[in-house]
């Protein structure tokens, strides 16, 4: 026992070693030197071995404690028996959705009981409204990925159809949010079937380039369409929704004067929370119940095999344009939800990152599990909204340390981390919706994840 | 007929570009079946390595004669880029071979946020420009005083194109390691049996896109003299186009794939909008793939039950 001890500290040792020179050699360029800009505006060449030196350092402890902990939870983790699961899992599983829902729903007055009037705004916006925009986008995708499985890359252009949808009709037309808001669906999901024609006979990667390439043509055609959406520019000065005809502002028809109460921008906010809150559940519980209906139905057995699907008279055709059109609609609702939300919007919020965002939630969060999507989008959301509010790192590393700055490494990361740890996603059973007299969990091994 | 002929030459040489990173794309995809996201990011990464080997070389050695600068920036960006794309590889994508086919390419989307990022926060968010490297033109034609010239930095990347692909032609084509790579393509697990290294072959093939992508890189930043982080994106989903236009796996299809794409996007902004360029480029590749989704050069996927 002693003698293989050893050899694996001797072996750590050498890992480590062969490490650090690959690290020297990998950030030699770009994190030794720094190409920075003198006053004649002329590129130069600063260098930072003490930050090389200590990243370098850094890899090879990492590298050697790695040894001793990951490799060996790696090794053991196949060799492992499965547990069954105890009582308090079960317990835990059969209440997790009915207690999530009852915590999002009393969120905002946790929220103000803890943080005060003053500090509300920030939780309940950037961390609420911010990561329920996300689920919901989530669970809209999840519909074209998770069940019918179809890669789309270009989600995002139906999100920027119901933005622009929302900004241009109730600028130039004046209708309201609420007429506006079925509006964007509707026009979204014309154009998910509008793009679905075309590539109807693509599968998988094919698939996924030609979403992409829509969803950039449509941001391309939004930044150089200037008359109608001016540009980069962006649009302004939105008009915000109202409560029911009712506006949320300071005057005596305001939100506040009529229900008799001191006059907050924190009420729009509040109310603007429960209107994505109240959207996103209608997206879960649309998906879960066109899951049992015959349309449902078919978009599983389209992603399992569509061959098999075609040969029992299933019309593939229709099957995937409704997919299409329905993950585009409530990504439309999403959109005008956005729109009127911010007040401002300009392409850059309707990038390829943005596409990518959504899917990687959905795919970290376990395709086709609505549950795994709610917690991925919290985890990569609200980790990189909460990345914000570190400034006590400042005392750490010094005044210039911007911790912000590392948001979108460390997203990038974590994707990487979480698909190599989870491959299947965080959440790894999936509810069928189809048993013979018990319903089981199944592993999301045993679901297909589609071939177009 | 004089723009014709000038947009030609500046439609090769952007198509040469692209075409060395669309040969990147190909060979991955043709070999473990995956669309390298990062691959455009490490691109990027390249350009900036040459961006400093080319700063120390002059400011630092004091190098005077631009060949021998140009040559040792080349040796060096594609040394570095191959280390940093064999790392990737290693760390980001053989942990999800054989895992489910999403697994891997939300890795690469992950690893090309991070790549970008990371350059970003490393060197700075600034567009990064040098002086022109190289000068000189050489006047073709001349005729109602419109020149078409074909400048000294086009030569140079028409040269190095040509004998960077004719040298790695020969590498797939006839060497042992070509071999093993084209029998890891159609079957990674009778190449095994037959004595492949698959996970070696898989090594060197994103060591190989890697150099391929640090040449683009190299003359992207000697051809355009600046660089910035978000540099790799659109020519790298440019590059995937030009592979899926010339059918993707396929080794000539990259390169002529990525000519026509060089030549399109060219001529369309001469002769239309130079506003809708990219969206010209994107609607090739949408049409390329509904009707002809193998592309040029590929074989055709059948599907099987």
């Amino acid at each position: 026992m002693a003698a293989t001890e050893r050899v694996d500290v001797v072996r750590a040792v050498r890992d480590a070693a062969r490490a650090g020179v690959i690290g020297f050699a990998l950030f030699l360029p770009l994190v030794g030197f720094l190409t920075a800009v003198n006053g004649r505006n002329e590129l130069y060449l600063a260098t930072r071995w003490p930050l090389l030196f200590s990243l370098v350092a850094a890899i090879v402890v990492a590298r050697f404690v790695y040894a001793f902990t990951f490799a060996r939870w790696l090794t053991q983790r196949t060799q492992r028996p499965v547990a069954a699961p105890s009582a308090a899992r079960a317990w835990m599983r059969r209440w997790f959705v009915p207690f999530a829902i009852g915590f999002v729903v009393v969120y905002p007055a946790i929220i103000l009981l803890t943080a005060g009037t003053g500090g509300a705004l920030k939780w309940i916006d950037n961390f609420g409204i911010q990561i329920l925009i996300y689920v919901m986008l989530g669970w809209g995708l999840n519909i074209v990925v998770g069940l019918a499985g179809l890669l789309d890359l270009g989600y995002v252009a139906f999100y920027a159809v119901g933005a622009y949808s929302y900004a241009l009709l109730a600028k130039n037309f004046g209708f309201t949010f609420w007429i506006l808001l079925p509006l964007a669906g509707i026009l979204s999901s014309f154009w998910g079937v509008m793009l679905g024609f075309p590539v109807l006979r693509l599968r998988g990667d094919y698939l996924a380039i030609v979403t992409l390439a829509f969803g950039e043509i449509i941001r391309l055609i939004i930044i150089n369409w200037v008359d109608l959406t001016n540009g980069y520019a962006g649009i302004t000065g939105i008009p915000r929704p109202s409560f029911f005809g009712i506006p949320f502002n300071a005057e005596d028809n305001g939100f506040d004067a009529v229900f008799g109460l001191e006059f907050s921008p924190l009420h729009r906010t509040i109310f603007l929370y429960y209107v994505i809150l109240a959207l996103a559940l209608l997206t879960a519980f649309v998906t879960v119940r066109l899951r049992r209906l015959p349309v449902g139905r078919a978009w599983e057995a389209l992603r399992e095999d569509e061959i098999a699907c075609r040969s029992l008279g299933i019309n593939t055709t229709n099957t995937k344009l409704t997919a299409f059109a329905m993950g585009a609609m409530f990504a439309g609702f999403a959109g005008s939800f956005f729109a009127a939300r911010q007040g401002f919007i300009s392409p850059e919020s309707f990038t390829f990152l943005e596409s990518a965002t959504i899917l990687s939630i959905v795919v970290l969060g376990g395709m086709g599990s609505q549950v795994g999507v709610a917690i991925a989008a919290i985890v990569m959301i609200g980790g990189t909204e909460i990345m914000r509010e570190l400034d006590f790192l400042k005392q750490i590393f010094g005044p210039t340390f911007d911790p912000t700055q590392y948001r979108m490494l460390l997203f990038g990361l974590a994707m990487v981390l979480i698909m190599i740890w989870r491959p299947r996603g965080l959440i790894s059973t999936r509810e069928p919706s189809v048993f013979l007299r018990e319903r089981k969990r199944i592993s999301a091994d045993l679901v297909k994840e589609g071939h177009g | 007929m004089e723009v014709f002929l000038q947009q030609l030459i500046n439609g090769i040489t952007l198509g040469s570009i692209y075409g060395l990173i669309a040969i990147g794309y190909t060979m991955v995809f043709g070999i473990i079946g995956m669309v390298n996201f990062a691959h455009g990011d490490v691109f990027m990464v390249s350009a900036f390595i040459a961006l400093i080997a080319f700063l120390l070389l002059t400011t630092w050695l004091g190098i005077t004669s631009i060949a021998l600068a140009l040559f040792i920036v080349l040796i060096v960006a594609m040394a570095f880029t191959s280390l940093v794309n064999w790392v990737i590889e290693r760390v980001a994508y053989r942990p999800l071979r054989g895992s489910f086919r999403l697994a891997p390419l939300i890795s690469a989307i992950g690893m090309s946020i991070f790549l970008s990022n990371f350059v970003q926060v490393a060197q700075g968010p600034r567009n990064k420009s040098i002086p022109p490297m190289i000068q000189g033109d050489f006047v073709l034609l001349n005729r109602n005083d419109y020149a078409v010239t074909l400048s000294m930095k086009q030569l140079i990347i028409w040269g190095v194109t040509a004998v960077l692909l004719a040298a790695f032609w020969y590498l797939v084509a006839k060497t042992q390691l070509g071999r093993a790579q084209r029998a890891c393509e159609q079957d990674q697990k009778m190449a095994a049996l037959v004595g492949v290294d698959v996970d070696r072959t898989i090594s060197i093939t994103f060591v190989i896109a890697a150099a391929l992508a640090a040449v683009a890189g190299t003359m992207y930043l000697m051809y355009y003299g600046v660089v910035s982080f978000a540099d790799g994106f659109v020519p790298g989903v440019k590059a995937f186009t030009a592979a899926v236009l010339g059918g993707i796996g396929s080794l000539p299809g990259a390169v002529v794939g990525g000519i026509l794409i060089g030549l399109i996007e060219t001529f369309w902004s001469a002769y239309f909008s130079i506003d809708y360029k990219d969206v010209a480029a994107f609607s090739v590749l949408a049409i390329t793939l509904i009707f002809l989704p193998q592309g040029l050069f590929g074989r055709p996927d059948v599907e099987k039950v």
